[in-house]
């Protein structure tokens, strides 16, 4: 039955959400707008125009979490993103895999962001939530999913499959519901996945907020007072969406395979630009009360954030990048309200900001070189310059349909090398950054001049330059941009703490800035070691060149392994050992040998005793249940110059559904390095093997053989009254001959089986894949107690991987805390500021 | 002359050398033609040809071959003005690669072949089509 009572009780709460917000925004308009006793009735009504909002946003997730929750395949959503065998937590992922379930995500962060605005502030509310409820309600026109006069408006999560596919099978039955959906990205089923999204919608959510603030200020007037409340936020944000970007980069290091953290694709451009915006926003804000020019930097940086998370939605929803991205988003032909929404909000801020750009308070005074303003501009005006740099090429689809618009012809595509291209441009910037974050630190605290900064330097830079002296020749750094970004990024770290450790001593509530510094400079020290000395080690060193058309100089990346071989890689000597599964109840991994399938994915049975450091977890026999059959894994048994073992187990998830096929590396990890492998390629499971021709060999129990080079005995031969895919009747008789091969670290067994069944005989052979043969049970000698085998072999087994050390990342996420503390810190003190100046009536 | 406007000029400067910059590294969408024409000129420059894998009849891919130590493999791709050509890669062969409906390869060409850099693919998603397994 088709469960139609959610789906329409969801989609109305859309419509209803989308029409309080707009009486919301309008009502709270009419407030501000009001004499004071009308305005108090007007905020009244608009807030409860808000909690209703608010009340069926929360009803809209709660419905659409229902029906995947509950496998209503009925529902296209549910159908295209979810299946019966996903767990829970995959299904919160499943929620967001979609673009109408991020854009709920997305408007539910604005709900709740919305009521805490509401609650903690008064003399602003009016103002601010105008425009966050219109926002709103933009936001919820991409979900709404109805059609007037023939225009579509929005895209409804709640739409059945028979109304989204023209699939013939809903003319003969329109009741007709999938037994299962077509399942989650296997890229997406990692646990960054649970909470990546979520991070980094609420760091696109709260970007609204200084925005918000700022258009209230315009609005009222209030040039210099909007930025009190609007800066803890701005904070908050800065710090939720640049965590929610790492944990994308996380994500993308541990689960993709391009080999690293950060690619420079459009969407990963998309959000680093913005972040970098609201960062230079930020630093503006703080110097506002000094400095003219500071506050009215910060008001157009403040709303450029936002207007560039717009656009970066636009970018990546619109289905404009095409073919530039890997991780964009399905087009569901939402690009001219996603422009509509785009270019509403720029209009209404360029016009907010030209109107009153005479009023804002200005000065013509020439800002002393000693002074911090003159260090926090110049630092503001690096980071929007790297915003722009990055901007500008991520636009080239953007800038080919411009000048298609106009009827030309554009066939601009993004730059071949784009990481080099981007790094070359940023790692300059960066150290600009080291070095202003350094030195602007001692103009923040006290009045200096030449002779005191000289003082306070001298000893930052000495060591510094000693240090990075120290570590170039010890590392043997060569590259001269490296050797500057290191060395500023060094002094960086210095300046900071030498600032840290006397504000510790006398305020340690303002160390923030120089505590996110220190961790930035780490950040920098992390990136420039794990990507700039990021070092291929399974270089193929045969020297052999296949085709003489490639240039001499490529490199070739990958190494071929085949089962069993032990080949020499850098340091270690590589084994590919076979392929494991993972079995719930199990601590490690069980070989893909020592369990057989029977027709039903998810459980498999033992056909040896399973152990595992000595304790055994299983029976021969026993049923086992795997914990989820989409995964592989193979395992590498790495074994350094100097003894040291340890084993990798990069993965393939193969989704049969959707017929793709995700590699996922395995890093080994310690303190200063990370060895990262992958593997690119290994045999198509599907192909049809090539066998040998067939070597018969005739037994008795406990015997030695050989199977293809490994020592093979027979352990027992006995009758079996049951199969699986034969039905024997009582004239029948079936034997299975158990045999076992001395596969070196572990034994493999192998049960082929003769049979007579209805007077004719048949033989069932099995593969044994690691061993890559096939053993055909052929014959029974009574007579004399022995046994016929034969025996095809084929080409081994093997995996084609790419493995890469990335020294020294571990300093690049100590980083990362570190930044996250200083700004946790500094979004307490300017919480603190507020609430004292909230509760004395002024704001 | 003001600091400020000193520093206004430096950043107009930077700006301007991004754009100058983004102009001359951007690669553009070519056919193999006009790749080759670039390539006869004396560019090395890394070019976009967007195209599909040759079929035969049945749907099948054709001239697809392997190195022996399967490192590396060559294809022929047909760009969208139906001009054909051998195309190696020096990477092992993506899994899902001859399932492509569309390859975009970004590279140039050395003699008379194309050596690609980077092969993007757009492979048939199931959940985009509008077939439903009963």
């Amino acid at each position: 039955m088709i469960h139609t009572f959610v789906g329409n009780f969801g989609h109305f709460l859309v419509i209803a959400a989308f029409v309080a917000a707009f009486i919301s925004a309008f009502s709270y308009w009419k407030a501000q707008q009001s004499e004071e006793l009308q305005k108090k009735a007007w905020i009244a009504y608009a807030r409860g125009a808000f909690y209703v909002h608010a009340a069926s946003v929360i009803g809209v997730v709660t419905a659409l979490y229902f029906i995947i929750y509950n496998d209503y395949f009925e529902y296209h959503y549910a159908y295209s993103h979810s299946s019966t065998v996903l767990p829970f937590y995959y299904r919160v992922s499943a929620f967001w895999e979609g673009q109408e379930g991020s854009f709920l995500l997305w408007i539910f962060w604005h709900v709740v962001l919305g009521v805490i605005l509401i609650r903690t502030n008064k003399f602003w509310e009016a103002p601010i939530m105008a425009i966050f409820a219109a926002v709103q309600a933009f936001l919820l026109s991409m979900v709404l999913g109805i059609v007037i006069f023939n225009i579509k408006i929005g895209s409804s999560p709640f739409i059945l499959l028979r109304d989204a596919m023209n699939a013939p099978i809903f003319q003969l039955n329109p009741d007709f519901i999938p037994k299962d959906g077509s399942g989650l990205n296997p890229l997406l089923q990692n646990y960054w996945m649970v909470i990546h999204p979520p991070t980094l919608f609420l760091g696109f959510a709260t970007t609204i907020i200084p925005f918000v603030f700022c258009m209230a200020g315009l609005w009222t007037g209030k040039f210099k007072e909007w930025i009190r409340p609007a800066l803890p936020w701005a904070l908050f944000s800065a710090i939720t969406l640049g965590v929610g970007i790492l944990m994308g980069a996380y994500w993308a290091y541990e689960t993709l395979n391009f080999g690293g953290y950060w690619n420079w694709d459009p969407v990963e451009n998309a959000i680093y630009v913005p972040w970098l915006v609201l960062v230079g926003a930020i630093h503006t804000m703080i110097t506002f009360r000094k400095s003219a020019t500071a506050l009215k930097t910060a008001m157009v940086l403040s709303i450029t954030t936002f207007i560039l998370v717009l656009y970066s939605t636009f970018l990546t929803r619109s289905g404009i990048l095409g073919d530039s991205s890997v991780h964009s988003f399905t087009d569901l032909g939402l690009s001219g309200q996603l422009l509509i929404y785009l270019l509403v909000f720029t209009g209404l801020s360029v016009w907010l900001i030209v109107k009153n750009w005479s009023r804002i308070p200005s000065s013509d005074e020439e800002v002393s070189t000693y002074s911090r303003e003159f260090w926090i501009f110049m630092g503001t005006a690096t980071l929007c310059l790297m915003a722009f740099q990055v901007i500008i090429p991520t636009s080239i689809p953007v800038w080919n349909a411009i000048v298609e618009l106009f009827g030309g012809i554009s066939n601009l595509a993004p730059p071949a090398d784009q990481v080099g291209f981007y790094t070359k441009f940023q790692i300059w910037f960066a150290v600009i950054i080291a070095i202003l974050s350094g030195t602007g630190q001692f103009f923040w605290w006290k009045k200096v001049d030449k002779d005191k900064l000289k003082q306070s330097l001298f000893y930052p830079i000495i060591i510094a330059l000693l240090t990075a002296a120290g570590v170039i020749v010890v590392v043997g750094i060569t590259d001269p941009s490296y050797i500057i970004l290191l060395t500023a990024s060094v002094y960086s770290i210095l300046a900071n703490g030498k600032i840290l450790l006397s504000l510790i001593k006398s305020n340690a509530n303002l160390a923030g800035g120089s505590v996110a510094h220190i961790g930035l400079a780490m950040m920098l020290i992390g990136i420039l070691f794990s990507s700039g000395y990021s070092k291929v080690i399974s270089l193929n060193n045969t020297g052999m060149i296949w085709h003489k058309d490639f240039p001499e100089e490529v490199n070739r990346d990958n190494l071929l392994l085949f089962q069993h071989e032990t080949r020499q890689m850098g340091d270690y000597s590589l084994n590919y050992k076979g392929v494991r599964k993972e079995i719930k109840g199990f601590p490690g991994y069980v070989s893909a040998s020592a369990v057989e399938g029977f027709g039903d994915a998810f459980r498999v049975i033992a056909r040896k005793d399973i152990e595992w450091k000595g304790r055994k977890y299983f029976s021969e026999g026993d049923t086992l249940e795997v914990d989820n059959p989409e995964n592989s894994f193979f395992e590498i048994e790495y074994t350094k110059n100097d003894g040291r073992k340890f084993n990798l187990f990069p993965r393939v998830q193969i989704n049969e559904t959707m017929e793709m096929q995700v590699y996922s590396p395995d890093i080994n990890r310690t303190l200063t390095s990370d060895l990262y492998t992958h593997v690119r390629t290994f045999p198509d499971p599907e192909a049809e093997t090539q066998w040998s021709e067939t070597e018969e060999v005739t037994v008795q129990i406990g015997e030695e053989f050989f199977v293809n080079d490994f020592v093979a005995t027979v352990e027992s031969i006995e009758r079996i009254t049951e199969m699986s895919q034969v039905m024997l009747g009582p004239e029948d008789v079936a034997i299975k001959a158990r045999i076992a091969i001395q596969g070196g670290a572990e034994d493999y067994i192998v049960e082929p089986i003769y049979l007579i069944k209805d007077r004719m005989i048949g033989r069932i052979p099995e593969e044994i894949k690691d061993v890559a043969a096939k053993i055909t049970f052929l014959n029974v000698h009574p007579d004399s107690n022995s046994f016929t085998f034969g025996i095809n072999t084929t080409q081994k087994e093997w995996v084609i991987l790419e493995a890469v050390v990335k020294p020294y990342i571990n300093i690049l996420w100590t980083g990362t805390l570190i930044v996250v503390l200083g700004f946790g810190m500094a979004i307490r003190r300017r919480y603190v500021e507020f609430v004292k100046m909230r509760d004395k009536g002024q704001e | 002359m003001k600091k400020s406007h000193v520093l206004g000029i430096v950043v107009i400067a930077i700006a301007a050398m991004v754009i100058v910059s983004t102009a001359g590294d951007a690669s553009t969408y070519v056919s193999f033609k006009e790749a080759q024409e670039m390539a006869e000129d004396g560019s090395s420059k890394m070019i976009h040809v967007v195209g599909a894998l040759k079929k035969n009849e049945a749907g099948h891919p054709v001239g697809i071959q392997t190195s022996p130590d399967m490192l590396s493999f060559s294809f022929l791709m047909v760009d969208q003005n139906n001009a054909e050509q051998e195309v190696i890669y020096n990477e092992p062969m993506p899994m899902d690669f001859l399932r492509s409906e569309q390859v975009v390869v970004v590279g140039s060409y050395k003699k008379d072949k194309f050596v690609a850099d980077k092969i993007l693919m757009k492979c048939p998603s199931k959940y985009q089509e509008e077939e439903i397994k009963v």
